[in-house]
């Protein structure tokens, strides 16, 4: 029996509904436009985030990465499923408790330009959360700004500057300053290092790796770089247009890909040892989200499709211990 | 400011000695800068720097009525600018007339800006059918003309200080509440947002000390220009007899009140007000087209 | 065999307010008929404005203050604007990061390849067409008889890049710029444009200066790689060796950070510090802060470039070569 994961989500939906103004419902009712349109953003996601563990996401841009991050951040609602919190239904947790479930787990954001606010003083940025909810007293404010500071990498004398007076790698340290400054259990990181010049990249990596340890941190790592993400993650979830399509141990992931995706997504990957390669690349354009196509969303682009992978979407599920994923090969 | 080495000097200035620096770098914005600095200062001053208190009837005497510029008036000093049908020395008058036609456009334009910044962030942070039903009531009051609207409120309203700047408060509301929800759009998506949401902080501190101050920008220009329209709005009222009553003669007034003697070659009586209004009208709006150039699109860097 | 493009000595400053911007600063560099060069640098380092400057775009207040930019042994820095534009899009092409900075948004796919193609040629309506057509197929893209009627905006971003990539290469040209052109794609689409370039490019015998800063993308698709820090080329060589053996520092730096080569739940080498402004750029050699090999006759003048085999670097205290020798 496996331990209660510290994060879980269940079955989350998530879908983005695009309404219409009067002149758009004009145009419907003329015949103009297509009727209301949604964004299908996930489609029944689960996944468990263990205690401790760095749980890699990766999957394109678009297949609802943020999205999922978002919503396990509480930032957004989702439109149907659960989030557990070390096996308690989030949304039923009510005072207190439902302030201290929240706070425990911070995002940290990709872009470094727009995820402080340019109006706002190192030291608040930091502080404002803390203070207010009463987890510091103003006397012991300054102090504490000044020790998750020096945890960052930053010098402390810096405190009173404006973000805009920072070069993208210490901005990103100030958000990872002020998601720490609530003392979170589990982080959420995503594409936080995307941004970043690879030089910097790799100070900010080994920043995430220092608190983990030091803090006892649990990281849902959200990414499109599957270098970064084969080096920091346990455990690997691939997504593709809002599904979990695999999800496995890392070594195991990058050894042997099982589902037809994820091949593909290892095999497009440029590596530093290829040499004059020949890119071969998978055909075809990633579908659009607003229509889905039926049964396995992978099947326009698969090399490996059946007549029954138009018809019905493959189900996620046990291959191997510590192994999911949803092909319809798998069941041959 | 010590610290880090790696930091480069020219980093370290605050936005608001870059805005300063590039606020400066235009002529004409100085220039109409220290015009309106002139202006004010002059309207604040004006019981120290004019030879008559023009609405004081003690001060006034008819028999200097309609004098033209230079003339010396019965109390011994020159009427630089003239005088006016009454009497009164239309240097005196038109500094009063500006400390008046000044505090009005300020006043209306400061409350309109207050009210209708916070409905504009209202309906972006609420949304749904709040937003839909304030944006169509901004639409329909955009789309009427500001004179007509505000000729229709002072005719119900009455004369007065308080009714004009009701008036002129309803007319412009509306530019500041679109303005402030236009940006507040865009900074709502913004990731730090999202951080204060994710931090638990409460509504109405991320509307108010988050979002707001990061609107600020697009507001201050658009208060700049709107505060021209206001005071030229008022002038036309009172130029139709429907604004300020005589007991508060803004520029507007003046203008109005030698209008009569136009024809009859004394020109001076509306001349000089009128100037002293298309220079105060102007150089709010250089100044407010270089704070446009200067503040939207680069400090946000 | 004179090389399609040879670069000498380019320097190219801003004059900015705060003082002048020396984004490009003494960049020396040749592309011969055919290769592939992969021009990698940090963000900032200069490697746009390297572009640019070779296709006499650079806006004020930016001025190419020296050097020289040889196209097939006609020097472009003093040449005139008319000559400039003739070359560009016909004998020179580029590509960018947006597709939608060469598409113009209001005008049909094939209405922007065929005007591309009679610019500069005298085909017929019905010729321009077809090799329109013909482009399109070569990028990968399906059904391009309908994609030619088609807007910038109906197209997914990975599609609109290739179209931009058929537009570029339609006139055959001997040198083509592209400017990450994958870095905001996805790695699927990624693959598939880098295959159709890497085809294109052989067969037509296209020059290609690929600028990114992704080393593993150009570790596959170059011959020779460039490495830009702080305005200046600070290394250059075949990819083979370039990649295997760095000499200057700041390479072995940036490879010993890629995530790729270090092992799972290890620390990865960093570089400290972070790149210098290019407004007041330390004398000597710009790195010295962040290098761990630094003396201080580093600091005293500008580093020359050395060459050793075909190998450049300009560094005093350079790495061990594949030999074990450091000079
Ligand atoms: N118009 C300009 N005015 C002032 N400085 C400029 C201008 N354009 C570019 N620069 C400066 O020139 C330097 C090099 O810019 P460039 O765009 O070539 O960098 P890059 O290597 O292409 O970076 P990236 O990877 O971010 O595209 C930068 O420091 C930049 O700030
Ligand atoms: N606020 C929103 N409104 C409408 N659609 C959205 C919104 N946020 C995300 N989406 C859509 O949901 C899908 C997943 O987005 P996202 O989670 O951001 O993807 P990723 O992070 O994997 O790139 C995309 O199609 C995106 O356009
Ligand atoms: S279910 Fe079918 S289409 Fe989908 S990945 Fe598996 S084989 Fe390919
Ligand atoms: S010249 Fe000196 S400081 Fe520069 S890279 Fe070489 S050893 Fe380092
Ligand atoms: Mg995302
Ligand atoms: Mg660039």
């Amino acid at each position: 029996m496996e331990a209660t994961p510290l994060l879980a989500a269940e079955r989350i939906d998530k879908r983005f509904e695009r309404r219409l103004d009067f002149a758009g419902r004009l145009a419907v009712k003329l015949g103009a436009a297509p009727g209301n349109e949604t964004v299908h953003a996930l489609d029944g996601v689960s996944l468990a985030v263990r205690r401790g563990e760095v749980l890699g996401v990766v999957g394109e841009s678009g297949c609802g990465k943020s999205t999922l991050g978002r919503i396990l951040a509480g930032i957004m609602p989702a439109s149907s499923g659960r989030i557990l919190w070390q096996g308690a239904d989030r949304d039923r947790l009510t005072g207190t408790e439902r302030r201290t479930v929240k706070l425990a787990v911070q995002m940290v954001f990709q872009d470094p330009a727009s995820s402080l606010n340019p109006r706002m003083r190192v030291a608040d940025i930091i502080g404002e959360a803390p203070l207010v909810h009463g987890q510091v007293t103003r006397a012991e404010l300054g102090d504490y700004i000044d020790t998750i500071l020096r945890d960052v990498g930053l010098d402390p004398a810096m405190k009173q500057r404006y973000p805009h007076q920072f070069s993208g790698g210490q901005r990103q340290r100030i958000g990872i300053a002020r998601a720490l400054a609530v003392e979170p259990q589990c982080i959420i990181a995503d594409e936080a290092v995307a941004a970043l010049d690879v030089s910097i990249r790799a100070q900010i990596i080994n920043l995430f790796d220092e608190l983990r340890q030091k803090r006892d941190l649990t990281y849902l790592f959200i990414s499109h770089d599957l270098g970064i993400v084969r080096f920091i993650a346990d455990r690997v979830v691939v997504m593709y247009l809002g599904r979990v399509v695999e999800s496995a141990p890392t070594s195991a992931l990058f050894a042997a890909p099982n589902h037809p995706y994820t091949v593909a997504l290892l095999a497009g990957a440029p590596r530093l040892e290829d040499r004059k390669r020949a890119f071969a690349a998978i055909e075809g354009e990633i579908p659009s989200p607003l229509n889905p196509p039926r049964g396995c969303h992978f099947h326009p682009r698969c090399p490996h499709v059946m007549a029954r992978c138009r018809e019905e979407a493959p189900r996620l599920s046990e291959i191997a211990p510590g192994r999911l994923s949803a092909c319809h090969l798998n069941q041959a | 400011m010590s610290g880090n080495p790696a930091m480069s000097a020219p980093v370290i200035e605050t936005l608001f000695q870059r805005f300063l620096a590039e606020m400066l770098e235009d002529r004409i914005a100085v220039g109409a800068l220290l015009v309106f600095a002139a202006l004010v200062a002059v309207a604040v001053m004006a019981p120290f720097i004019t030879p008559q208190n023009p609405y004081d009837l003690a001060q006034v005497d008819i028999l200097d009525a309609r004098l033209p510029p230079g003339t010396k008036a019965s109390e011994g000093f020159t009427l630089v600018l003239g005088s006016d049908g009454t009497g009164r020395d239309l240097y005196s008058a038109i500094l009063y007339g500006l400390r008046i036609s000044l505090s009005v456009g300020a006043l209306s334009g400061v409350i309109a800006m207050v009210v209708g910044a916070s409905i504009g962030l209202v309906a972006a942070y609420v949304g749904g059918w709040v937003e839909a039903t304030i944006m169509r009531i901004v639409d329909l009051q955009l789309s009427l003309p500001a004179v007509l609207v505000a000729l229709i409120l002072v005719a119900v309203l009455g004369k007065g200080v308080d009714k004009i700047i009701l008036a002129l408060v309803i007319v412009q509301w509306a530019y500041y509440a679109r303005t402030v929800r236009a940006s507040a759009l865009v900074e709502r998506r913004k990731e730090y947002v999202d951080a204060a949401v994710c931090l638990d902080l409460s509504q109405s501190r991320i509307l108010f000390r988050h979002i707001l101050p990061n609107c600020l920008a697009p507001l201050i220009v658009v208060g700049t220009v709107q505060t021209a329209h206001a005071i030229a709005l008022e002038a036309t009222l009172s130029f139709l007899g429907v604004g300020l009553p005589q007991t508060e003669p803004s520029l507007g007034v003046l203008i109005a009140n030698g209008f009569q003697y136009m024809l009859s070659g004394r020109y001076w009586i509306s001349f000089f007000p009128g100037i002293a209004l298309l220079l105060t009208i102007v150089s709010i709006n250089l100044v407010g087209d270089r704070l446009r150039d200067v503040l939207n699109p680069r400090l946000k860097r | 065999m004179t090389p399609t493009l040879d670069i000498a000595g380019l320097s190219t400053h801003f004059f900015t307010r705060d003082g002048i911007a020396k984004a490009v600063d003494g960049v020396s560099f040749s592309i011969a008929p055919g290769e592939v060069l992969g021009l990698v640098g940090e963000s900032g380092s200069g490697k746009s404005v390297t572009g640019f400057s070779i296709l006499g775009l650079v806006d004020p207040p930016g001025r190419v203050v020296a050097g020289a930019i040889r196209f097939k042994g006609e020097d472009l820095v003093g040449a005139d604007a008319q000559r400039l534009r003739s070359l560009r899009g016909n004998r020179i092409a580029m590509v960018f990061q947006d597709p939608m900075m060469t598409l113009n948004p209001v005008l049909r796919i094939g209405e922007q390849m065929t005007e591309a193609i009679s610019a500069h040629s005298k085909a017929t309506k019905s010729e321009a067409q077809a090799r329109a057509r013909d482009a399109l197929g070569a990028v990968g893209i399906a059904s391009p008889e309908e994609r030619l009627t088609a807007y910038p905006h109906h197209l997914s971003g990975g599609m609109r890049q290739r179209v931009a990539i058929a537009i570029a290469l339609i006139n055959a040209p001997d040198l083509l710029i592209a400017d990450e052109p994958t870095t905001a794609l996805d790695v699927t689409i990624q693959g598939q444009i880098l295959s159709v370039v890497q085809r294109l490019v052989a067969r037509s015998h296209t020059a290609l200066l690929w600028i990114t800063h992704d080393l593993s993308v150009v570790a596959g698709l170059a011959d020779r790689i460039a490495v830009m820090y702080a305005g200046r080329i600070v290394e250059q060589g075949a990819v083979d060796g370039l990649l295997t053996c760095p000499r200057h520092p700041y390479t072995a730096g940036l490879l010993a950070s890629l995530p790729e080569r270090a092992v799972h739940g290890g620390r990865l080498a960093s570089i400290p510090g972070m790149a210098p402004s290019l407004l007041n750029r330390p004398q000597g050699c710009a790195f010295r802060s962040r290098c761990g090999l630094a003396r201080p006759e580093c600091g005293n003048a500008m580093i020359a470039e050395k060459q050793v085999g075909d190998r450049r670097f300009a560094c005093l205290h350079p790495l061990a070569d594949s030999a074990g020798q450091v000079m």
